[in-house]
């Protein structure tokens, strides 16, 4: 640490950070733009101006950027004396800026607002034309408004450098520089709506919250997880008027630190559905017609299936209303709602992560990576934010020719300079080509099996004790090795793995090389994805019961309830029909209707995560709590509390399901420290969940009432649905939006983390349930079962936007997926006698479009997952026959433009195996 | 033989096409390669930074030690790349060398090369050179067969390239970090130091940039010795340099002389002083980006210490000359908008000061300006300011822009109020 004086007053800061950082994390008002805590310093803005002092008589001292300046032990600035230059960069700035602050997305949280009040510059000089821009559609989910743009590079800088998005540059020059695409069209990295945080104007904004907009300080908000995959970014959505308006990162520095995918920021539109079910409804029998039923009467027919039905839980329901289902029906007759290959994949996950002397990387963790290898994940796809971080971890190379010149970890500009192309290594084997091979040293392309013998070959020559495989090919061995030195070379080495290839050999192969990385005290790095946002919740309240979804459907029950769930998408089509078909009563609780609940007699309207309080457990088996965001309409109820008898006392408070599922899990006492305790107040008061500038609140309801109703109450104990309650300001042990004096914008954060950029002050970052296992090296057999394959073999193929169950029912995610297809190598795709509008017939399943992929190896077929036309359930493991479809004539929902591969096309230019 | 003092200038005739590769030897061209083959590298750059030899592209800085900071080959690829852009308003003394004595370059670029151990040479060239751009790429080819370029150079272990790219066209591009982005194929914004382009320029590899008229210098001292250079200078300066007028003199055009000569002897023996009927009012000494001297700096020798004390910079030492009957305001004016169109768009003050700066000064010279436009134009070069900005353009373009506040401060008020006297006859 080193003693800096500031206008006179003295600071300890980090030599080794930059100053402006360091006076950010002693909460002082010094203006920026360009510099991030995520992205570092370029220097560009020249707004953080401050001046140094070469020594105790100096009186002038020199004008240094307080982001390129590296404090010195004793020495002395000023930033009061900076101020003008800082008011003239703000005014200057302004020259060309609109004045449409009043239709502007981002008024009220404007960190451009925010600095020119802050920088004092209020009167306007210039009294000469301003330059202008023209705009592009960019596509479904991001705005572009480039005459608000004040040049500060953020947004390149996030998305080429940070993002690695190909498709977004700076042009031009002068004080005429644009930032956008080469011409107008869909913006398509994963990852375009952080653009919309990373902005400090008005630039690129949420198009899907511009339609139905709100400022901010009227949105009612709450702490919340993101419900669309396993990797459980954490986030803060925002409701007016009882729709779900947006979604805004929320901080979280282990998890999804300041970005999100697009898929959770986008995908939550399924709250506001027209399709959600909003009432409940009973019929007596199968084919009579349903009617409408009461909150009162719905939740009496369920419980008066207790005793009667099994239950079948879910991996996208909270661990609370899991944990009400499994005390309804009791643990003998509490079934997973995966399928039966998922049931088996994430037992052995959490048999690895428990028994295996591995370090369960987050995503803090990964960030700090030096050498991956990915193994059979398409993590873009399926657990997005990852992939993110894994751009990240192979950037940890130039820090590495940084620190050897000793040119600081924050110089962004000078690092990627320094290190030009050169990545970490990072190594793929996939089934298909995936769109971070932009970043892998090499790719390798071949079935899950395929890979799961070259990663056990991998474990073993890293370590002699692992077991051998025999039979690979010399080009395989010569992969192996390479694999093996980078992994063995680096300081933080780490395997990328997970359910989605529904290999069980991989997730074997993953354990075994990053315990042979294992190096006295430090541990591999292991990181397996899961597919949904509580599916490792699930399967530890199953408590190592083998009650599996298949078990359910041969139980014989002939009463069932099921939460959240669509049957239909865990196993084939005809078992469930016929499980089904047998039930005399069928209860389902969800969110919008799915051929399960179109079977059921009971449909209960049930909360999505926006109305619901509850935990999650993420794929690092983190349990992270959410609070609702809204109340729903009296019809709608968060599972939980539909499933509760009067064992909890009929409306029990969450707190204790939570309490009920801690006893269940592994280290459940963690827990309670999710939230401060449900009788925690702070001076008496709880946490608000509106802004203290909340307005129309005596109005909002005039137009039916004008008696200003009473504030909804949350029963559970720690918000309000109110603007009364302690402000983040004074106590932020329920950290729900920022906001500070004069910082209006998400810049605002900083003032809540105890160094900017770092751990929040207050607040919890979830807790981790998995201990850190520190026994014996021990290893799987490197055991590949294969079955006999006639046809073709087939691989699943995720989508980001559309696989997923319920984001794919929102209609920004929508604009970017596509229907059901399979993809072919062009050279089948002859062999199939297709031609370019031809259909192929999926045996056991639907007929569907087809898209040829160059990687993907001839004789094999990847089939989409989870998209409208095909039920992958249906595949078995013995092979699939494709056939030309008689008739054909592309769907709809097929949109191949939509689809973004590096490999698409008829020829087969991209290289066969191993690809270098 | 008596040794040339015009060792940049002695092949040059103006009119006749440049030497060829025969006739640049038979003048005792080459020589410094053989020569430069027998030192080891870091002697050579020790002789080159003792002949006191300051970089000609703007800044002065000694040559040798700057070369010395490169680091020990490592076995990969190392650059020289010379600064051929030359963009600097009123600044056309590079184009008279690469125009005329190409090999001159070459030869400068090759022993450099073996100084510094690159495996590649690069010339960034203005696009607009079109003249040069023939000749260079002559030269360059009669240099590979003659064997001076190409592998094991003239039987040594030293092997080098040679290409010559020529500038997509921004005056940024002669920032020698924003070359080399240009270079790359990258937007012409400046690099950050460290690391400087000695340790990671190009491609991210070991890189010097220098300006054509430094490397043209190298030849000489290589052949004739630290010695001989030194003795070529006048006032305590070593070596000679190129020098010019332009503006409305009898002869403006530019000359070879000893470093440390005056500008009253650059203005009226080789320029012949003012056409008749103009009076000389002020100059601007080595660039558009310089600050104005007055008529009584004309003695001042040009040296960079000298001239800095007047209060403005050599730069590139050719001088432009405003006579009486051009308006201040409109010079100024016609620089500002040149440098505003130029900036490169990355850092604040210059992007948007100079654009704002050059609004009022078009307001004024249309005689809309008013007091406070001066006001804020004063402002706005201390905005501009060294240190303010991320590289030196807008720093560069506030000279004339500040001198000239000061030293027709009358001007700029008249024009507020009566407007441009100038524009009225
Ligand atoms: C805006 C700007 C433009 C420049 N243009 C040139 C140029 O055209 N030619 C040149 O040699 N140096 C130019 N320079 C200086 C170079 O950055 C660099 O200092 C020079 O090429 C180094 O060569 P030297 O050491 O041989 O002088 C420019 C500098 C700036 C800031
Ligand atoms: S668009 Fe936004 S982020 Fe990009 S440069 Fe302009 S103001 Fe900065
Ligand atoms: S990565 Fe997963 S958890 Fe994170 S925002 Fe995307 S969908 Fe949500
Ligand atoms: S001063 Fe700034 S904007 Fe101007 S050319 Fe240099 S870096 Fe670019
Ligand atoms: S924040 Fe320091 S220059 Fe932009």
């Amino acid at each position: 640490m080193a003693k800096i004086t500031v206008d006179g007053k003295v600071f300890e800061v980090d030599p080794n950070n930059n100053l402006l950082q360091e006076l950010l994390s002693h909460k002082q008002d010094l203006p920026y733009f360009c510099w991030h805590p995520s992205m570092g310093s370029v220097g560009s803005c020249r707004q953080c101006a401050v001046i140094e002092y070469a020594n105790d008589d100096d009186q002038r001292g020199r004008q240094v950027m307080a982001c390129m300046t590296s404090p010195r032990e004793g020495a002395r600035y000023s930033m009061d004396k900076a101020h003008q230059f800082r008011a003239q960069a703000i005014e200057s700035i302004m020259t060309s800026h609109p004045h449409d602050c009043p239709v502007c997305e981002e008024g009220g949280e404007c960190h451009l607002q925010d600095m020119t009040v802050m920088s004092g510059h209020t009167y306007r000089r210039y009294d000469g034309k301003k330059s202008t821009h023209n705009n592009q559609n960019l596509g479904p989910f991001i705005g572009h408004e480039m005459n608000r743009c004040i040049t500060c590079y953020r947004c390149v800088r996030y998305y080429k450098d940070y993002a690695g998005g190909t498709d977004f540059s700076v042009q031009a020059s002068h004080n005429h520089t644009y930032f956008g695409r080469f011409q107008d069209g869909s913006l398509e990295s994963e990852f375009s709506g952080n653009l919309a945080e990373v902005c400090p104007t008005g630039v690129f904004t949420d198009k899907v919250f511009s339609k139905v907009y709100s400022r901010k300080w009227d949105l009612q908000s709450s702490p919340s997880v993101c419900a669309a995959c396993g990797v459980g970014c954490n986030i803060n959505p925002g409701e007016r008027y009882g729709t779900l308006r947006r979604v805004v990162n929320r901080f979280n520095d282990e998890v999804n630190g300041y970005f999100l995918c697009d898929k959770g920021r986008f995908g939550t539109g399924y709250v506001n559905s027209a399709q959600r079910i909003s009432v409940n409804m009973s019929r007596s029998a199968h084919d009579a017609r349903p009617s409408e039923i009461t909150p009162v009467d719905a939740k009496a027919k369920l419980l008066a299936m207790k005793g009667n039905a099994i239950g079948i839980g879910s991996p996208r329901a909270s661990l609370e209303a899991n944990y009400a289902l499994r005390a309804l029906v009791g643990k003998d007759n509490f079934y997973a709602g995966v399928s039966d290959v998922e049931f088996g994949l994430l037992n052995q996950v959490i048999d690895i992560y428990q028994n295996r002397p591995v370090h369960i990387a987050s995503i803090k963790d990964i960030e700090k990576c030096d050498a991956i290898l990915v193994l059979g994940e398409d993590v873009t796809n399926t657990a997005a934010r990852i992939a993110l971080a894994l751009r990240q971890s192979v950037k940890n190379i130039g820090k590495e020719m940084a620190a050897r010149i000793k040119l600081p970890m924050w110089q962004d500009a000078a690092i990627r300079t320094l290190a030009m192309d050169k990545k970490s290594p990072l190594y793929i084997l996939s089934s298909h080509a995936t769109r971070l091979d932009d970043i892998a040293r090499q790719v390798h392309i071949g079935s899950a099996a395929d890979s799961a013998r070259i990663a056990f070959a991998v474990a073993h020559v890293l370590d002699s004790s692992a077991p051998a495989v025999t039979g690979l090919s010399d080009a395989e061995m010569a992969l192996v090795n390479s694999i093996a030195t980078d992994l063995k070379a680096a300081k933080h080495p780490l395997v990328v793995s997970g359910t989605s290839s529904l290999e069980p050999a991989l997730l074997n192969a993953a354990a075994n090389i990053a315990t042979a990385l294992g190096n006295g005290d430090q541990r591999g790095n292991l990181a397996l994805c899961v597919p949904e946002a509580n599916s490792l919740g699930l399967m530890l309240l199953m408590d190592g019961s083998q009650n599996s979804l298949g078990k359910a459907m041969q139980s014989g029950a002939r009463q069932a309830i099921v939460l959240e769930n669509d049957l239909y998408r865990r196993a084939p089509s005809a078992t469930v029909d016929s499980f089904l078909s047998g039930l005399q009563q069928l209860a389902v609780l969800d969110h919008l209707q799915h051929r399960t609940g179109e079977a059921a007699n009971l449909v209960l309207a049930s909360g999505t995560f926006a109305e619901t309080t509850g935990t999650f457990v993420n794929y690092e088996g983190r349990a992270q709590h959410f609070y609702a965001t809204f109340k729903p309409v009296a019809a709608i109820q968060s599972s939980a509390k539909w499933l509760c008898d009067s064992e909890f006392g009929n409306e029990p408070r969450i707190h204790i399901l939570t309490g009920g599922a801690a006893a269940i899990l592994p280290n459940g006492y963690k827990l309670q420290k999710l939230t401060p305790g449900a009788d925690w107040t702070f001076a008496g008061q709880r946490a608000p969940r509106q802004h203290h500038r909340y307005s129309g609140r005596t109005v909002m309801r005039a137009h039916l009432n004008v008696h200003e109703p009473k504030q909804e109450q949350d029963e559970d104990g720690l918000m309000n649905y109110s603007m009364e309650g302690v402000p983040a300001t004074k106590d932020a042990t329920i950290f729900n939006s920022p906001w500070a004096p004069g910082w209006n914008s998400n810049q605002s954060l900083f003032k809540f983390q105890k160094s900017a950029g770092g751990e929040l002050k207050q607040g919890s970052h979830g807790e981790r349930l998995f201990d850190e296992n520190t026994g014996a090296k021990a290893w799987y057999a490197a055991v590949v079962q294969q079955a006999a394959i006639s046809g073709f073999a087939q691989f699943p193929i995720y989508h980001l936007f559309g696989s997923e169950e319920l984001t794919a029912q929102s209609e920004a995610i929508q604009a970017k997926a596509t229907g059901a297809y399979v993809a072919l190598n062009p050279a089948d795709v002859a062999r199939l006698g297709l031609g370019a509008s031809d259909g192929v017939q999926v045996q056991h399943n639907g007929a569907v479009p087809y898209l040829a992929r160059a990687s993907i190896t001839p004789g094999t077929v990847g089939i989409s997952v989870g998209l409208h036309g095909l039920n992958y359930q249906n595949m078995t493991t013995a092979g699939v026959s494709l056939n030309k479809a008689a008739n054909w004539q592309n769907p709809k929902d097929w949109r191949a433009s939509n689809i973004i591969v590096s490999d698409a096309g008829s020829s087969s230019a991209y290289g066969r195996g191993t690809q270098g | 033989m008596t040794l040339t003092n015009k060792p940049l200038t002695k092949n040059i005739e103006i009119g006749r096409a440049p030497f060829n590769f025969a006739q640049y030897q038979a003048a005792g061209g080459y020589q410094s390669v053989a020569r430069a083959l027998t030192y080891k590298p870091r002697d050579l750059m020790k002789l080159v930074q003792d002949s006191g030899l300051g970089g000609r592209g703007g800044a002065g800085f000694n040559t040798g030690l700057k070369w010395s900071f490169i680091p020990e080959p490592d076995g990969g690829p190392r650059y020289l790349v010379v600064n051929a852009d030359e963009m600097e308003p009123g600044t056309f003394k590079d184009r008279l060398l690469m125009e005329h004595d190409p090999h001159l370059l070459i030869e400068g670029m090759i022993t450099a090369s073996i100084a510094l151990q690159a495996t590649m040479a690069y010339i960034f060239l203005r696009g607009e050179y079109k003249e040069a751009e023939h000749a260079l790429l002559q030269a360059i080819k009669e240099a590979y067969a003659a064997g001076v370029l190409g592998k094991n150079i003239q039987g040594s272990t030293f092997s080098l390239d040679m290409a010559l790219h020529t500038s997509a066209g921004r005056y940024i591009c002669g920032e020698e970090t924003a070359l080399i982005n240009a270079l790359e194929g990258k937007r012409a914004n400046p690099r950050f130091k460290p690391p400087f382009p000695q340790v990671s320029g190009l491609w991210g590899r070991p890189t010097l940039v220098n300006n054509v008229e430094t490397i043209c210098n190298i030849p000489g001292i290589v052949t004739n010795g630290v010695e001989w250079f030194k003795g070529l200078g006048i006032n305590g300066q070593f070596g000679t340099r190129i020098s010019g007028v332009s503006g409305r003199v009898k002869k403006p055009g530019c000359w070879e002389m000893p470093v440390g000569t005056t500008f009253r002897t650059l203005f009226e023996d080789y320029a012949g002083g003012m056409q008749d009927g103009y009076q000389l009012k002020a100059f601007l000494p080595g660039g558009g980006s310089t600050d104005f001297l007055m008529p009584e700096h004309l003695d001042l020798p040009m040296i960079p210490g000298d001239v800095a004390k007047a209060g403005s910079r050599l730069g590139t030492s050719l001088i432009m000359v405003l006579d009486d009957k051009t308006c201040p305001v409109g010079c100024i004016h016609n620089l500002i908008k040149f440098f505003a169109h130029e900036s490169c768009g990355w850092c604040t003050p210059c992007r948007d000061g100079l654009p704002w700066s050059e609004h009022m000064l078009v307001k004024l010279e249309n005689g809309e300006g008013s007091l406070k436009d001066i006001e804020i134009l004063k402002e706005m070069c201390g905005y501009m300011a060294p240190g303010n900005t991320f590289c030196a353009l807008a720093p560069g373009a506030a000279e004339p822009l500040q001198s000239g506040l000061k030293y027709f401060h009358d001007e700029f008020v008249e024009h507020v109020n009566h407007g441009c006297k100038y524009k009225q006859h």
